[in-house]
Parts: C-alpha cells; sequence; structure tokens
C-alpha cells in the first residue's frame, strides 16, 4: 500500500497565481540597490510633504545600522542590493475599473478581484507593484465619512492625520524591515473610521506583486474612532520567477475606545517571496482587535501581529494558520502586551508543515506590574504531515503582575492512520482524505472568514494537496 | 441459479507489525446471507474486518480475498469502499472540524460519483436517515464523532451504512457498549438496510446482538483461524458453554485465567 511518503512525492507543487505580465509598461522603475538618491526619489515623484522625506531619510539611517536579525529564519539569502525598491506601474489612481490599463486588469481579472468587489465588498484597493492602480468605496461609506484611501492618496488629502499618526504604533527603530519600509514606503491603505460607524461589509485591498526581483513594501494605517468598527481583509500574490522579490509591510491600526478592527489576512505568496511584515496595533477602553492572519505561501515569513492593550477593558485576539511546504520555513506567531488592568487577549495558532517545510510559532505575552486581572490564553497546535517536517514552538512570557490568569497549550501531532483509514474505508482517495483532516484542522480559522474567503481558502488547501490543475 | 459470491476468502494469513494473527482463514459470504463471527478476545476478529478492507497496517502474507469475483489483496481502502465494501468500526476515530454532513456528502460523491449526487436529494436523505436512526438533526453540523457518547458513535456508523449503500457491511463489534434501547436502534437499522443483495458480517463477542440481527450462519474464530461453523444454534451453544472448552481443544488458555 502506498505509505504517506509515496504520496507526497506525487504531489507537486501548484501554485495558479505565478503567472506575470511580461508588458512591463513601468512609467517608472528604480534601478536595482537603495541609496539616498533612490529614497528622494520616491518621495519627489509622490509630491510628498517635506518632513515626510525627512522621515524617510531617517528611517534609511537606521536601517543602514541595524544588523540583521539573528533569531527566526535564515535571511542570509537577501540581497538588499538586487532588489528594485519602487515601480510605478501607472499614473495615479483610478476610481474606475474601465480606467485601469489593460494589463493590469487582465492581471486583476485573473485573480477575480473586480468580481468578488461586485459580490461582498464595501470597498476595494488594488496594488500592483509599488502603488494601488485602482481604488473605490460604496457611496455610503463615504456619506457617512468613511475614508478609504491608498496611503499615498490618504497623505496628499489628510496630511495632518498622517503626521498625527504614522510612525507612533511601529516606529522607524523598532526593527530593521519596519525601517526600510518606513525609507522606500509606497501604497497600502489609510482607513479612518468616524466615530460611531460600523462598516458592516469587509473592506478588502489586494496586493499583487507582478515584476522580478521586486521589493513590495505598502504602509498601512487604520484609525478606528471611539465606538466605530471595521473588517479589513488583504490578499497578496506574486509570481513564480527563479530568483526572490522581498515584500516588507508595516501595518499600525489604532483602535479607540469602544471601536472593533478586525484584520484578515489570506496571504498566498509564491515560493520565492521573503515575506517579512511588521504588524501593530493599539487598543484603548474597551477596544477589541483581532488579527485573522493566514499565512500559505511565501519561502520565509516572519510575522508576529500584536496588539497593545493600553487601557481598560481592552481586548486582543490572534488566531492564526500557516502551512509550510518544501522550502518553506512560516515563522509566524503572536504578541499581546498588556499594559493596563482588566484586559484580555486570546492567541490561536494553527500549523502545517509537510514535505520537509517548517513552521515556528514564536510569541510573546508581556504583562506590565501595574496590569493586574488580566486573562490570556495561548493555544499552539502544530500538525505535521511526513516524518520530515518541522515545527516548533518558542513561547516568551514576561509577567510582572500576580493577579494574571495565564493558559498556555501548545500540541504536536502527525496525521494519524487511523483517521486516513477511517476516511479511505468511506471512498475518500488517500491525499482528499488528508485534505479532508488538514481542513477541519483549519477549521476554527477558517470560520471566522466570510463565506467566499472560506470556500476559497479550502480550495486553496486542497490544491497544495493535489497539485496538479493549471 | 449459481451467482458469484460476494466475498470469497481463502487461506488467509495475515499479520500486524510482524504478528501472525490470521492463520490460514476461510469464509464465503453471498448474497443475502447474514453471517455471524464470534470468537474470544485476540482471537483476531477486528484483524479479519481491517483486513477486508485494507488497512495499510495489516500484511497479508498468504491466502487471497475475492470480492465479486476479483482478488483485493493489494487494493486501497478507498477502492474496496467503492466497490462496496462498508465497516462499521468498533471504534471509530474523530475528524475534528469535520462536521458529520460534509464528510457523509464527501464520501457519497465518493461512492456514487459526484456526478449522481444532488444536493437537496442528498439532504433530503440524510435527514429521512437520521430520523430513521434517532439521531438528531444537529448531528450533522458537529464535528464527526468528536464528543459522541458510544451510541451516538454506533449509530453514526450505521447512518453511515444507510448513506453508502454497501454490498457487503462488516459491523465490527457494533453492540459494545450499547444498552439495550441503542442495541434495538442499532439492530433495527441494521435489519431494515440488509436487502436481499446485501451480505452482512457481524463481528461480536456475545449472542444478545444475535438475538436481534438473525444471522444465517454463524462462525467461531479461535487463534485466527475458522473453528467451528454452523446455523445460530452454534451461538446459543457458546452463550451456555463460553469459550473456554474451544479454546483448551485448541490446546489455548482460557481467556480470564
Amino acid at each position: 500500500m502506498s505509505s504517506d511518503a509515496a504520496l507526497l512525492e506525487e504531489i507537486g507543487q501548484d501554485y495558479k497565481y505565478g503567472f506575470h505580465d511580461g508588458e512591463e509598461k513601468y512609467v517608472y522603475k528604480s534601478s536595482k540597490g537603495l541609496t539616498r538618491e533612490i529614497v528622494e526619489t520616491i518621495s519627489k515623484q509622490k509630491n510628498e510633504p517635506a518632513w515626510m522625506l525627512e522621515r524617510r531619510l531617517e528611517a534609511l539611517d537606521i536601517f543602514n545600522s541595524k544588523p540583521m536579525p539573528e533569531w527566526g529564519s535564515d535571511l542570509s539569502e537577501i540581497d538588499f542590493s538586487d532588489i528594485h525598491y519602487f515601480m510605478k506601474a501607472n499614473e495615479g489612481v483610478e476610481k474606475s475599473w474601465d480606467d485601469v490599463p489593460e494589463y493590469i486588469k487582465k492581471t486583476f481579472d485573473r485573480l477575480g478581484i473586480p468580481e468578488a468587489e461586485r459580490k461582498f465588498l464595501a470597498g476595494v484597493s488594488a496594488q500592483y507593484d509599488s502603488e494601488v492602480v485602482y481604488h473605490s468605496i460604496r457611496e455610503d461609506l463615504e456619506k457617512l465619512g468613511v475614508i478609504f484611501l491608498d496611503m499615498d492618496s490618504g497623505l496628499k488629502e489628510y496630511p495632518e492625520i498622517v503626521q498625527k499618526y504614522f510612525g507612533t504604533i511601529i516606529p522607524s527603530a523598532d526593527n530593521k524591515f519596519a525601517a526600510l519600509n518606513t525609507a522606500v514606503w509606497s501604497g497600502g491603505s489609510f482607513i479612518v473610521v468616524p466615530a460611531g460607524v460600523k462598516v458592516e461589509i469587509p473592506l478588502q485591498a489586494y496586493f499583487r506583486i507582478n515584476a522580478q526581483n521586486m521589493g513590495q513594501f505598502e504602509r498601512t494605517l487604520i484609525i478606528a474612532q471611539p465606538g466605530s468598527s471595521v473588517h479589513y481583509i488583504e490578499g497578496c500574490t506574486a509570481p513564480i520567477y527563479a530568483s526572490d522579490s522581498l515584500h516588507s509591510a508595516v501595518v499600525e491600526l489604532i483602535a479607540e475606545e469602544g471601536s472593533t478592527i478586525r484584520y484578515t489576512t489570506i496571504q498566498n505568496w509564491s515560493n520565492n517571496v521573503f515575506n517579512l511584515v511588521t504588524k501593530r496595533a493599539y487598543a484603548y477602553k474597551n477596544a477589541t482587535v483581532e488579527w485573522i492572519d493566514g499565512n500559505l505561501g511565501s519561502k520565509i515569513t516572519m510575522k508576529y501581529p500584536a496588539v497593545h492593550l493600553m487601557e481598560e477593558g481592552a481586548r486582543g485576539e490572534v488566531l492564526s494558520i500557516a502551512y509550510a511546504g518544501k522550502g518553506q520555513h512560516q515563522d509566524a506567531g503572536a504578541k499581546m502586551v498588556h499594559l493596563a488592568p482588566n484586559t484580555a487577549s486570546t492567541v490561536l495558532s494553527k500549523s502545517i508543515s509537510r514535505d520537509g517545510g517548517r513552521t515556528s510559532y514564536r510569541g510573546l505575552v508581556k504583562v506590565a506590574p501595574d496590569a493586574h486581572n488580566v486573562k490570556v490564553n495561548v493555544r499552539c497546535d502544530a500538525l505535521l504531515l511526513d516524518d520530515k517536517s518541522r515545527s516548533d514552538t518558542y513561547p516568551y512570557m514576561e509577567i510582572d503582575n500576580k493577579d494574571v490568569q495565564v493558559g498556555h497549550e501548545a500540541t504536536v501531532s502527525k496525521i494519524g492512520d487511523e483517521q486516513l483509514f477511517y476516511l479511505m474505508s468511506r471512498g475518500l482517495s488517500e491525499n482528499d482524505a488528508i485534505a479532508m483532516i488538514v481542513n477541519g484542522f483549519f477549521e476554527p480559522f477558517i470560520k471566522e472568514l466570510p463565506m467566499e474567503y472560506a470556500v476559497e481558502l479550502n480550495r486553496l488547501i486542497q490544491l497544495e494537496m493535489e497539485g496538479s490543475i493549471g | 441459479m449459481s451467482e458469484t459470491p460476494l466475498l470469497v476468502i481463502k487461506n488467509l494469513h495475515a499479520s500486524v507489525d510482524g504478528k501472525p494473527i490470521l492463520r490460514g482463514l476461510d469464509l464465503t459470504v453471498n448474497r443475502g446471507e447474514i453471517h455471524a463471527l464470534m470468537g474470544p478476545n485476540g482471537s483476531g476478529k477486528s484483524t479479519l474486518s481491517n483486513v477486508i478492507c485494507g488497512h495499510p497496517n495489516y500484511e497479508i502474507s498468504e491466502g487471497e480475498i475475492h470480492f465479486l469475483g476479483q482478488n483485493i489483496n493489494e487494493m486501497e481502502a478507498d477502492e474496496r469502499a467503492k466497490l462496496g465494501i462498508f465497516l462499521a468500526f468498533q471504534y471509530p476515530t474523530s475528524i475534528p472540524g469535520v462536521t458529520l454532513a460534509n464528510f457523509l456528502l464527501a464520501s457519497v460523491k465518493a461512492i456514487r460519483g459526484a456526478d449522481n449526487v444532488k444536493l437537496l436529494a442528498f439532504r433530503k436523505e440524510l435527514i429521512a436517515q437520521m430520523q430513521e436512526l434517532g439521531i438528531n438533526q444537529d448531528f450533522a453540523k458537529r464535528y464527526v464523532n468528536e464528543g459522541f457518547s458510544g451510541g451516538e458513535k454506533k449509530r453514526c456508523e450505521i447512518l453511515q451504512m444507510a448513506m453508502l449503500k454497501p454490498s457487503l457491511a462488516i459491523l465490527d463489534e457494533t453492540d459494545s457498549g450499547l444498552d439495550i434501547d441503542a442495541l434495538r436502534i442499532v439492530s433495527d437499522g441494521v435489519n431494515r438496510l440488509t436487502t436481499p443483495e446485501m451480505g452482512v458480517l457481524v463481528i461480536t463477542h456475545y449472542q444478545r446482538l444475535l438475538n436481534h440481527i438473525k444471522p444465517h450462519k454463524v462462525h467461531v474464530l479461535v487463534h485466527g483461524r475458522i473453528v467451528q461453523s454452523g446455523g445460530p444454534e452454534v451461538a446459543l451453544q457458546l452463550e451456555e458453554k463460553g469459550y473456554d472448552e474451544l479454546l483448551k481443544a485448541h490446546g489455548l488458555e482460557p481467556a480470564g485465567v
């Protein structure tokens, strides 16, 4: 009978978003490498205020002075001099789909973006390499005062808000890649939800890397004013190239009193993308921040969405899945920093490794000395599909208050022979049986997604298991 | 009219982890027949059901299993299921995160072919079968066997049998862990589902299940071989005398000594 090993050999690498658009009609394309001149050019191209250029240049110095992180994944293969830091495909952001250049439209059509917008989204942003090429928001939300722009437009139209908050949650000096992003950022989303406004259906941004050796550095800032709520979804894909691309985003969330932000990521990068992202939220009094983080694809991902629970009654949640196949390392996790009493956080991390892939859970729970009556619950489950794959857990706890309830549970299991036999005895092929077990394992994550995404994710998992359809 | 028997097992030797369990077993089940297989603990009853269904951990070292005239020794479990072999497990495993409804839909599609399954008809059929077996409809949304009681698991096994409509149903100690009421519901279910085209192999320790599911033939398995076959009276004799005498006659220590 065929063993798991034989089965796994049959499973090819499949990635249906691996196409690239050959036309390469860039309005502007920086030469490879990162210099002061390139940073100045980006700022000039964007017609930015002087203070932003200063922030960029200051961040560039920080980036150059900081060593590469020596923990987590092996990043030694990243060659910063072999990357294009800025590529502009189109002049300006189109509000009508018809005005988007044909070849870009084709790409997003293949990714199903306009269709999704028609069906179930309140607003859409589509970023192609460095800049957002299409943007729309439903009129009723605009009338309620909801701001949903690409970050470049946000800076132009609301410079005072951007200046007030930009880099306050994640300063340039936070880490090398936050500094890099600050120096060369381009695109991303800028969202402000006015007090009391509930955005019932999701806003979505779609990030597409198209060019080879591309660096994508989007910058997102979301502010939920008191009593408001918003659900933001981002999706990411890239073509398959022989050389690597770099995606290094910075996402800052501010959840003011009594507001709720849910930030959902369905990352599905091709396996030649280094994905090094800093995501952090400040949750104020009675506010809730939820990171729903799906990590498929990429060569290496290092990402630890964080919630700082700033004031009483704040809640933080991270619900993440990671899938690592051949040659992939998903180093993902969560950070919960309790700075106020009566705050609560939950982390549920589920990971699957297959075909020599590696997943790591790396998490930090910090409770400040005066943060009493804090509740923390962390759970990490890892499922290994074969003997050559790997999973590790690195939970860090810094708890400086005695009045804290902390629950931590970690499990690692191998896919069970009995489960496989049970499903196969009901007619399911071995691949379908594995896919069903994997889907079930991810179910706590999948059920948090809007239905369309849940269906899509189930399908992606199925594809990862089968690896045949083009 | 003579027709191809459903199941023919010839001189079957099988082992698990290199340890021989079945040592030359012969068994034939025809359509329309209900066979009971009895035997003490460790005699190889569950091994036989696993081997017939293609469990990858069991190795056939000698002998043949034919289903509808076809040698199935080398077939994967899913291929055997598609031929019409069904096993109601003694200890059904749980599949966290997978609802019973989704699991059954995938199975029914696999067995009948995806094009032959219409969602609405499937749902109607599922609800009807659940009602027949006294299973609350909420179970369709629960994860397969997760947190189910022993009786609920067994009922769900019979529900699967009802939906998959096998030609050969093997019930592996389906009576274990059931109280009298659950036993009646489960065996009524099996009786209702058993058609003249089907064969049933009931594996059990005790006579009591055979009061509800009436076998045509009863076999006694000892130390990996069938040592006695006959009509329903064999089960009654066993109930009266126990297995000790049989074990001794085959040079084995009686259970519990």
